[in-house]
Protein backbone atom coordinates (compact mmCIF):
# COMPACT_ATOMS: atom_id res chain seq x y z
CA UNK A 1 0.00 0.00 0.00
CA UNK A 2 1.28 3.58 -1.39
CA UNK A 3 2.20 5.62 1.93
CA UNK A 4 4.21 8.89 2.75
CA UNK A 5 7.69 8.51 2.72
CA UNK A 6 9.03 8.84 6.14
CA UNK A 7 12.14 11.33 5.71
CA UNK A 8 15.30 9.51 6.63
CA UNK A 9 13.12 5.94 7.57
CA UNK A 10 15.01 3.30 5.87
CA UNK A 11 13.18 0.59 8.16
CA UNK A 12 15.19 -2.80 9.25
CA UNK A 13 15.28 -5.46 6.55
CA UNK A 14 15.03 -9.07 7.10
CA UNK A 15 16.51 -11.91 4.48
CA UNK A 16 13.79 -11.92 2.22
CA UNK A 17 12.70 -15.89 3.27
CA UNK A 18 11.69 -13.87 6.51
CA UNK A 19 10.14 -10.88 5.00
CA UNK A 20 8.27 -12.46 2.95
CA UNK A 21 6.31 -14.72 6.07
CA UNK A 22 5.71 -11.59 7.25
CA UNK A 23 1.88 -10.11 6.66
CA UNK A 24 1.93 -6.14 5.66
CA UNK A 25 2.89 -3.99 8.56
CA UNK A 26 4.15 -6.87 10.79
CA UNK A 27 7.57 -7.47 12.43
CA UNK A 28 9.15 -9.96 13.82
CA UNK A 29 9.35 -11.08 17.27
CA UNK A 30 11.50 -13.44 19.03
CA UNK A 31 9.56 -13.76 22.42
CA UNK A 32 5.63 -14.47 23.02
CA UNK A 33 3.97 -10.82 23.93
CA UNK A 34 0.84 -11.26 25.97
CA UNK A 35 -2.02 -9.23 25.67
CA UNK A 36 -5.07 -9.63 27.02
CA UNK A 37 -8.62 -7.59 28.20
CA UNK A 38 -8.63 -8.63 31.99
CA UNK A 39 -7.21 -10.92 34.64
CA UNK A 40 -6.14 -14.55 33.17
CA UNK A 41 -8.13 -17.11 34.54
CA UNK A 42 -7.10 -20.26 36.16
CA UNK A 43 -9.19 -22.91 35.84
CA UNK A 44 -8.51 -26.34 37.41
CA UNK A 45 -8.23 -29.26 35.23
CA UNK A 46 -10.86 -31.31 37.47
CA UNK A 47 -13.22 -27.97 36.68
CA UNK A 48 -12.54 -27.58 32.72
CA UNK A 49 -14.58 -28.98 30.11
CA UNK A 50 -15.19 -28.12 26.37
CA UNK A 51 -18.47 -28.55 25.09
CA UNK A 52 -19.88 -28.21 21.31
CA UNK A 53 -23.19 -27.19 21.16
CA UNK A 54 -25.47 -24.00 19.38
CA UNK A 55 -27.23 -25.32 15.58
CA UNK A 56 -25.82 -28.54 16.44
CA UNK A 57 -28.44 -32.10 16.64
CA UNK A 58 -26.71 -33.12 19.98
CA UNK A 59 -24.79 -31.42 22.34
CA UNK A 60 -21.74 -32.53 23.21
CA UNK A 61 -18.75 -31.99 26.27
CA UNK A 62 -15.61 -33.25 27.10
CA UNK A 63 -13.81 -33.43 30.41
CA UNK A 64 -10.37 -32.58 30.21
CA UNK A 65 -9.53 -36.50 30.39
CA UNK A 66 -12.05 -37.32 27.44
CA UNK A 67 -10.49 -34.71 25.42
CA UNK A 68 -6.93 -35.63 26.59
CA UNK A 69 -7.72 -39.23 24.72
CA UNK A 70 -8.54 -37.37 21.57
CA UNK A 71 -6.13 -37.57 18.54
CA UNK A 72 -3.59 -35.24 18.33
CA UNK A 73 -1.51 -33.54 15.43
CA UNK A 74 1.50 -31.42 15.99
CA UNK A 75 1.34 -27.78 14.41
CA UNK A 76 3.46 -25.38 13.12
CA UNK A 77 2.13 -22.49 11.85
CA UNK A 78 3.31 -18.56 11.75
CA UNK A 79 1.19 -16.81 13.84
CA UNK A 80 0.13 -12.61 13.43
CA UNK A 81 -1.27 -10.50 16.24
CA UNK A 82 -2.76 -7.15 15.41
CA UNK A 83 -0.89 -5.24 17.98
CA UNK A 84 1.72 -5.60 14.79
CA UNK A 85 3.72 -9.01 15.98
CA UNK A 86 4.42 -12.27 14.12
CA UNK A 87 6.14 -15.11 15.30
CA UNK A 88 7.42 -17.56 12.79
CA UNK A 89 7.15 -21.53 12.95
CA UNK A 90 5.47 -21.50 16.57
CA UNK A 91 5.05 -25.58 17.78
CA UNK A 92 2.00 -26.79 19.40
CA UNK A 93 -0.15 -29.66 19.93
CA UNK A 94 -3.58 -29.84 19.61
CA UNK A 95 -6.99 -31.58 18.62
CA UNK A 96 -8.09 -30.48 15.25
CA UNK A 97 -11.70 -29.12 14.93
CA UNK A 98 -12.18 -31.34 12.18
CA UNK A 99 -11.94 -34.26 14.69
CA UNK A 100 -14.11 -32.22 17.34
CA UNK A 101 -16.82 -32.03 14.42
CA UNK A 102 -16.74 -35.87 14.20
CA UNK A 103 -18.47 -35.89 17.67
CA UNK A 104 -21.49 -33.72 16.65
CA UNK A 105 -24.01 -33.20 13.88
CA UNK A 106 -24.22 -29.43 13.28
CA UNK A 107 -27.07 -27.79 11.24
CA UNK A 108 -26.77 -27.18 7.80
CA UNK A 109 -27.95 -23.62 9.02
CA UNK A 110 -24.87 -23.69 11.49
CA UNK A 111 -22.32 -21.56 8.83
CA UNK A 112 -20.90 -19.50 11.88
CA UNK A 113 -19.24 -20.09 14.92
CA UNK A 114 -18.78 -18.33 18.03
CA UNK A 115 -15.92 -19.48 20.01
CA UNK A 116 -16.24 -18.78 23.64
CA UNK A 117 -13.63 -18.96 26.76
CA UNK A 118 -13.35 -18.91 30.79
CA UNK A 119 -13.98 -14.67 31.41
CA UNK A 120 -16.68 -14.40 29.17
CA UNK A 121 -14.09 -13.63 25.64
CA UNK A 122 -16.08 -14.39 22.59
CA UNK A 123 -14.89 -14.71 18.87
CA UNK A 124 -16.41 -15.54 15.81
CA UNK A 125 -15.04 -17.39 12.93
CA UNK A 126 -16.70 -18.78 9.54
CA UNK A 127 -16.97 -22.58 10.31
CA UNK A 128 -15.70 -23.19 6.59
CA UNK A 129 -12.62 -21.27 7.72
CA UNK A 130 -12.38 -24.18 10.86
CA UNK A 131 -12.62 -27.06 8.85
CA UNK A 132 -10.03 -28.60 6.59
CA UNK A 133 -7.01 -28.50 9.19
CA UNK A 134 -7.57 -24.99 9.33
CA UNK A 135 -7.98 -24.42 13.43
CA UNK A 136 -7.26 -26.31 15.96
CA UNK A 137 -8.07 -26.72 19.73
CA UNK A 138 -3.90 -26.52 21.53
CA UNK A 139 -2.95 -28.07 25.05
CA UNK A 140 0.84 -27.83 24.71
CA UNK A 141 3.23 -25.59 22.83
CA UNK A 142 6.91 -26.64 22.42
CA UNK A 143 5.89 -29.82 24.25
CA UNK A 144 4.95 -28.31 27.48
CA UNK A 145 1.71 -27.47 28.90
CA UNK A 146 0.12 -24.49 27.22
CA UNK A 147 0.51 -21.68 30.20
CA UNK A 148 -2.37 -20.00 31.40
CA UNK A 149 -0.99 -16.44 30.58
CA UNK A 150 -0.50 -18.03 26.65
CA UNK A 151 -3.90 -19.51 27.09
CA UNK A 152 -4.14 -22.66 28.73
CA UNK A 153 -5.29 -24.70 29.60
CA UNK A 154 -6.31 -24.44 26.20
CA UNK A 155 -6.65 -21.97 23.53
CA UNK A 156 -8.31 -22.00 20.10
CA UNK A 157 -5.58 -21.72 17.44
CA UNK A 158 -6.67 -20.00 14.15
CA UNK A 159 -3.43 -19.50 12.06
CA UNK A 160 -4.78 -17.61 9.05
CA UNK A 161 -6.51 -15.15 11.19
CA UNK A 162 -4.83 -12.77 13.57
CA UNK A 163 -4.44 -13.92 16.77
CA UNK A 164 -7.18 -12.53 18.69
CA UNK A 165 -9.60 -15.13 16.93
CA UNK A 166 -7.24 -17.76 18.73
CA UNK A 167 -9.39 -17.48 21.52
CA UNK A 168 -6.77 -18.33 25.07
CA UNK A 169 -9.06 -20.16 27.98
CA UNK A 170 -11.46 -21.65 25.44
CA UNK A 171 -14.72 -23.59 26.94
CA UNK A 172 -16.76 -24.42 23.64
CA UNK A 173 -17.61 -23.88 20.38
CA UNK A 174 -20.76 -22.37 19.55
CA UNK A 175 -22.47 -22.66 16.17
CA UNK A 176 -24.62 -20.21 14.96
CA UNK A 177 -26.75 -19.05 11.92
CA UNK A 178 -25.20 -15.30 12.19
CA UNK A 179 -21.59 -14.01 12.46
CA UNK A 180 -22.26 -12.75 15.50
CA UNK A 181 -19.28 -10.09 16.50
CA UNK A 182 -17.45 -11.28 19.23
CA UNK A 183 -15.81 -8.99 22.04
CA UNK A 184 -13.34 -7.80 19.86
CA UNK A 185 -14.97 -7.47 16.97
CA UNK A 186 -17.84 -5.36 18.77
CA UNK A 187 -15.03 -2.94 19.33
CA UNK A 188 -13.81 -1.77 16.45
CA UNK A 189 -11.25 -4.70 15.16
CA UNK A 190 -12.67 -6.51 11.71
CA UNK A 191 -15.16 -9.08 11.49
CA UNK A 192 -12.87 -11.84 9.74
CA UNK A 193 -9.19 -10.36 10.21
CA UNK A 194 -7.15 -11.97 7.52
CA UNK A 195 -3.39 -10.44 8.41
CA UNK A 196 -2.10 -11.20 4.47
CA UNK A 197 -5.65 -8.35 3.70
CA UNK A 198 -4.78 -6.25 6.60
CA UNK A 199 -8.26 -6.81 7.88
CA UNK A 200 -6.96 -4.93 11.27
CA UNK A 201 -9.98 -3.00 11.98
CA UNK A 202 -13.75 -2.80 10.67
CA UNK A 203 -14.73 -1.71 7.29
CA UNK A 204 -10.63 -2.67 6.37
CA UNK B 1 -22.76 0.16 16.73
CA UNK B 2 -21.25 1.53 13.11
CA UNK B 3 -17.85 1.53 13.20
CA UNK B 4 -16.34 4.39 11.12
CA UNK B 5 -13.46 3.31 8.45
CA UNK B 6 -10.17 4.24 9.84
CA UNK B 7 -8.02 6.27 7.24
CA UNK B 8 -4.25 6.58 7.33
CA UNK B 9 -3.89 10.41 7.59
CA UNK B 10 -0.45 12.64 7.55
CA UNK B 11 0.13 13.89 11.17
CA UNK B 12 2.28 16.92 11.66
CA UNK B 13 4.55 16.94 14.62
CA UNK B 14 4.05 20.51 16.03
CA UNK B 15 6.33 19.56 19.28
CA UNK B 16 8.58 17.27 20.63
CA UNK B 17 8.93 16.99 24.37
CA UNK B 18 11.56 14.71 26.45
CA UNK B 19 9.75 13.55 29.26
CA UNK B 20 12.72 11.28 30.82
CA UNK B 21 15.78 9.94 29.87
CA UNK B 22 14.02 6.80 27.25
CA UNK B 23 10.86 8.39 26.86
CA UNK B 24 9.89 11.80 24.41
CA UNK B 25 5.94 12.98 23.67
CA UNK B 26 5.21 13.87 20.24
CA UNK B 27 2.20 15.69 19.72
CA UNK B 28 0.48 15.43 16.45
CA UNK B 29 -1.56 17.90 14.24
CA UNK B 30 -4.20 15.81 12.70
CA UNK B 31 -6.15 17.36 9.55
CA UNK B 32 -8.97 14.59 9.96
CA UNK B 33 -8.65 14.31 14.34
CA UNK B 34 -11.57 12.31 15.75
CA UNK B 35 -12.59 12.58 19.52
CA UNK B 36 -10.89 9.39 20.99
CA UNK B 37 -11.88 7.38 24.55
CA UNK B 38 -8.69 7.97 26.85
CA UNK B 39 -7.33 4.56 26.88
CA UNK B 40 -7.18 4.28 23.48
CA UNK B 41 -3.99 4.30 20.85
CA UNK B 42 -3.34 5.07 17.24
CA UNK B 43 -1.29 3.19 15.03
CA UNK B 44 1.80 4.84 13.54
CA UNK B 45 3.29 3.56 10.07
CA UNK B 46 6.42 4.18 8.40
CA UNK B 47 7.31 4.16 5.20
CA UNK B 48 10.89 3.83 3.42
CA UNK B 49 12.20 4.95 0.23
CA UNK B 50 11.56 1.75 -1.99
CA UNK B 51 8.15 0.93 -0.20
CA UNK B 52 9.13 -0.90 2.68
CA UNK B 53 6.51 -0.15 5.88
CA UNK B 54 6.16 -0.89 9.48
CA UNK B 55 3.36 0.11 11.62
CA UNK B 56 3.37 -0.04 15.32
CA UNK B 57 0.77 1.04 17.84
CA UNK B 58 0.90 3.74 20.63
CA UNK B 59 -1.10 5.38 23.29
CA UNK B 60 -2.70 8.27 23.15
CA UNK B 61 -1.09 10.69 26.18
CA UNK B 62 -3.39 13.67 25.66
CA UNK B 63 -7.21 14.04 26.86
CA UNK B 64 -10.27 14.17 23.54
CA UNK B 65 -10.50 17.45 25.15
CA UNK B 66 -7.24 18.78 22.76
CA UNK B 67 -9.09 18.72 20.02
CA UNK B 68 -7.12 18.32 16.64
CA UNK B 69 -4.32 17.34 18.26
CA UNK B 70 -2.90 13.80 19.78
CA UNK B 71 0.00 13.57 21.98
CA UNK B 72 2.12 9.99 21.60
CA UNK B 73 4.27 9.51 24.19
CA UNK B 74 7.21 6.71 22.97
CA UNK B 75 9.60 4.60 24.69
CA UNK B 76 12.41 4.59 23.29
CA UNK B 77 13.73 0.74 22.99
CA UNK B 78 17.47 0.22 21.97
CA UNK B 79 17.03 -2.07 19.43
CA UNK B 80 13.86 -1.34 18.06
CA UNK B 81 12.93 0.16 14.66
CA UNK B 82 10.21 2.16 14.98
CA UNK B 83 10.99 4.48 18.26
CA UNK B 84 14.92 4.74 17.20
CA UNK B 85 13.34 6.72 14.80
CA UNK B 86 10.84 8.94 16.37
CA UNK B 87 13.45 9.94 19.24
CA UNK B 88 16.84 10.24 17.03
CA UNK B 89 15.31 11.12 13.57
CA UNK B 90 11.99 13.16 13.44
CA UNK B 91 11.96 16.72 14.17
CA UNK B 92 9.32 19.39 14.58
CA UNK B 93 7.67 20.23 11.38
CA UNK B 94 8.16 16.49 9.90
CA UNK B 95 4.65 14.70 8.67
CA UNK B 96 4.43 10.93 10.32
CA UNK B 97 1.63 8.70 9.13
CA UNK B 98 -1.56 7.29 11.58
CA UNK B 99 -4.67 5.92 12.31
CA UNK B 100 -6.98 5.71 14.73
CA UNK B 101 -8.64 6.22 17.81
CA UNK B 102 -8.46 2.20 17.95
CA UNK B 103 -9.25 0.01 20.82
CA UNK B 104 -12.43 0.59 23.20
CA UNK B 105 -12.29 -1.96 26.09
CA UNK B 106 -9.19 -0.01 27.90
CA UNK B 107 -11.07 3.07 27.90
CA UNK B 108 -12.41 5.67 31.16
CA UNK B 109 -14.34 8.16 30.64
CA UNK B 110 -16.33 10.33 33.31
CA UNK B 111 -19.75 9.09 32.73
CA UNK B 112 -18.26 5.64 33.26
CA UNK B 113 -17.98 6.92 37.35
CA UNK B 114 -15.46 5.74 39.40
CA UNK B 115 -13.64 5.26 42.02
CA UNK B 116 -10.74 5.39 39.40
CA UNK B 117 -8.03 3.28 40.59
CA UNK B 118 -4.95 3.62 38.17
CA UNK B 119 -2.09 1.13 38.15
CA UNK B 120 0.59 1.64 35.68
CA UNK B 121 4.44 0.39 35.38
CA UNK B 122 7.05 2.20 33.37
CA UNK B 123 5.65 3.62 30.10
CA UNK B 124 2.23 1.46 30.90
CA UNK B 125 1.41 4.97 32.56
CA UNK B 126 0.32 6.55 28.98
CA UNK B 127 -2.91 5.64 28.47
CA UNK B 128 -3.79 5.94 31.97
CA UNK B 129 -2.44 9.74 32.01
CA UNK B 130 -4.91 10.48 29.53
CA UNK B 131 -7.86 9.01 32.01
CA UNK B 132 -6.47 11.59 34.20
CA UNK B 133 -5.72 14.51 32.00
CA UNK B 134 -9.56 13.65 30.48
CA UNK B 135 -10.96 13.59 34.26
CA UNK B 136 -9.03 17.57 34.79
CA UNK B 137 -10.27 18.75 31.68
CA UNK B 138 -13.69 18.06 32.71
CA UNK B 139 -13.51 19.51 36.53
CA UNK B 140 -14.49 15.76 37.25
CA UNK B 141 -14.59 15.08 41.30
CA UNK B 142 -14.33 11.35 40.42
CA UNK B 143 -11.91 10.06 43.57
CA UNK B 144 -8.86 8.82 41.46
CA UNK B 145 -5.80 6.76 42.41
CA UNK B 146 -2.89 6.44 40.42
CA UNK B 147 -0.29 3.76 41.40
CA UNK B 148 2.65 3.84 39.41
CA UNK B 149 5.67 1.60 39.67
CA UNK B 150 8.98 3.08 37.97
CA UNK B 151 12.97 1.79 38.44
CA UNK B 152 14.27 4.63 39.41
CA UNK B 153 13.17 8.65 40.00
CA UNK B 154 14.43 9.56 36.89
CA UNK B 155 12.49 6.83 34.65
CA UNK B 156 8.85 8.67 36.39
CA UNK B 157 7.05 10.20 33.57
CA UNK B 158 4.74 13.42 33.96
CA UNK B 159 6.25 13.51 37.25
CA UNK B 160 5.19 17.62 37.66
CA UNK B 161 2.19 17.22 35.43
CA UNK B 162 1.16 14.38 38.41
CA UNK B 163 2.00 16.20 41.34
CA UNK B 164 0.76 19.43 40.05
CA UNK B 165 -3.01 17.74 39.14
CA UNK B 166 -2.41 16.14 42.97
CA UNK B 167 -1.84 19.82 44.34
CA UNK B 168 -5.06 21.23 43.37
CA UNK B 169 -7.58 18.38 43.48
CA UNK B 170 -8.47 17.00 46.69
CA UNK B 171 -10.26 14.60 44.75
CA UNK B 172 -6.85 12.76 42.69
CA UNK B 173 -3.71 10.77 44.50
CA UNK B 174 -0.66 10.03 42.92
CA UNK B 175 1.47 7.06 44.74
CA UNK B 176 4.81 6.36 43.25
CA UNK B 177 7.13 2.65 44.09
CA UNK B 178 10.60 2.53 43.04
CA UNK B 179 11.50 -0.75 42.39
CA UNK B 180 15.51 -0.14 41.11
CA UNK B 181 16.29 2.68 43.43
CA UNK B 182 14.17 5.28 45.87
CA UNK B 183 14.90 8.83 45.89
CA UNK B 184 17.05 10.22 48.93
CA UNK B 185 14.55 10.81 52.24
CA UNK B 186 11.91 8.77 50.24
CA UNK B 187 9.29 7.23 52.81
CA UNK B 188 7.54 5.66 50.43
CA UNK B 189 6.95 2.68 48.96
CA UNK B 190 9.92 0.92 47.68
CA UNK B 191 9.32 -2.69 45.74
CA UNK B 192 7.58 -3.81 43.31
CA UNK B 193 3.30 -4.05 43.45
CA UNK B 194 2.28 -6.53 45.15
CA UNK B 195 -1.03 -7.76 47.42
CA UNK B 196 -0.55 -6.24 50.72
CA UNK B 197 0.27 -2.54 48.62
CA UNK B 198 -3.10 -3.17 46.61
CA UNK B 199 -5.11 -3.72 49.62
CA UNK B 200 -3.56 -0.36 51.06
CA UNK B 201 -4.07 1.73 47.67
CA UNK B 202 -7.59 0.64 47.12
CA UNK B 203 -8.72 0.20 50.68
CA UNK B 204 -10.37 3.79 50.41
CA UNK B 205 -12.12 2.73 47.13
CA UNK B 206 -13.31 -0.48 48.35
CA UNK B 207 -15.05 -3.12 45.78
CA UNK B 208 -16.60 -0.48 43.83
CA UNK B 209 -13.50 0.72 42.55
CA UNK B 210 -13.08 0.73 38.79
CA UNK B 211 -9.47 -0.88 38.34
CA UNK B 212 -7.16 -0.09 34.78
CA UNK B 213 -3.87 -1.78 34.59
CA UNK B 214 -0.99 -0.98 31.91
CA UNK B 215 2.47 -1.89 32.13
CA UNK B 216 5.07 -4.66 31.27
CA UNK B 217 2.96 -8.59 31.27
CA UNK B 218 4.85 -9.42 34.46
CA UNK B 219 3.02 -6.55 36.57
CA UNK B 220 0.07 -6.83 34.88
CA UNK B 221 -0.68 -10.30 35.52
CA UNK B 222 0.61 -10.39 39.14
CA UNK B 223 -1.35 -6.90 40.05
CA UNK B 224 -4.78 -8.26 38.25
CA UNK B 225 -4.38 -11.77 39.76
CA UNK B 226 -3.92 -10.61 43.30
CA UNK B 227 -6.83 -7.59 42.62
CA UNK B 228 -9.25 -10.81 41.31
CA UNK B 229 -8.12 -13.05 44.12
CA UNK B 230 -9.33 -10.02 46.30
CA UNK B 231 -13.01 -10.18 44.96
CA UNK B 232 -12.80 -7.22 42.91
CA UNK B 233 -15.43 -8.35 39.62
CA UNK B 234 -13.33 -9.37 36.96
CA UNK B 235 -15.20 -7.00 34.69
CA UNK B 236 -13.90 -3.97 36.57
CA UNK B 237 -10.64 -5.13 36.06
CA UNK B 238 -8.97 -3.91 32.93
CA UNK B 239 -5.29 -4.52 31.32
CA UNK B 240 -3.46 -3.76 28.63
CA UNK B 241 -0.04 -5.18 28.22
CA UNK B 242 3.36 -3.84 27.03
CA UNK B 243 5.22 -7.04 26.24
CA UNK B 244 9.25 -7.11 26.55
CA UNK B 245 8.86 -6.86 23.08
CA UNK B 246 7.80 -3.29 21.82
CA UNK B 247 9.97 -2.75 18.90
Amino acid sequence: MAGLISRGFLGRRRPAEVENRLPPGQYLVTDWPVLSAGPTPHTPLDKWSFTMDGLVGKPVTWSWDQFQKLPTQTYTVDISCVTKWTKLDMKWLGVTVDTLLEAVEVDPAGKYVTAYSDGGYTTNVPLDEMTKGQAFVAYQFGDKPLEPVHGGPARLVVPHLYFWKSAKWIRGLRFMEENEPGFWEQLGYNIHGDPWKEERYSGD
Amino acid sequence: MAQPVLEWQAGTVTAIRPETRQTKSFTLALPKWMAHRAGMHYDVRLTAPDGYQTERSYSIASAPERVGLIELTVERIADGEVSPYLHDVVVTGDQIEVRGPIGGYFVWEVRLGGPLLLIGGGSGVVPLMAMLRHRAAEHATIPARLLYSSRTQDDVIYRDELDAMAAGDKGFEALFTFTRQAPPGWTGYQRRIDGEMLHEVIKPFGEQARVYVCGPTLLVESVANALAQMGLPIERIRTERFGPTGV
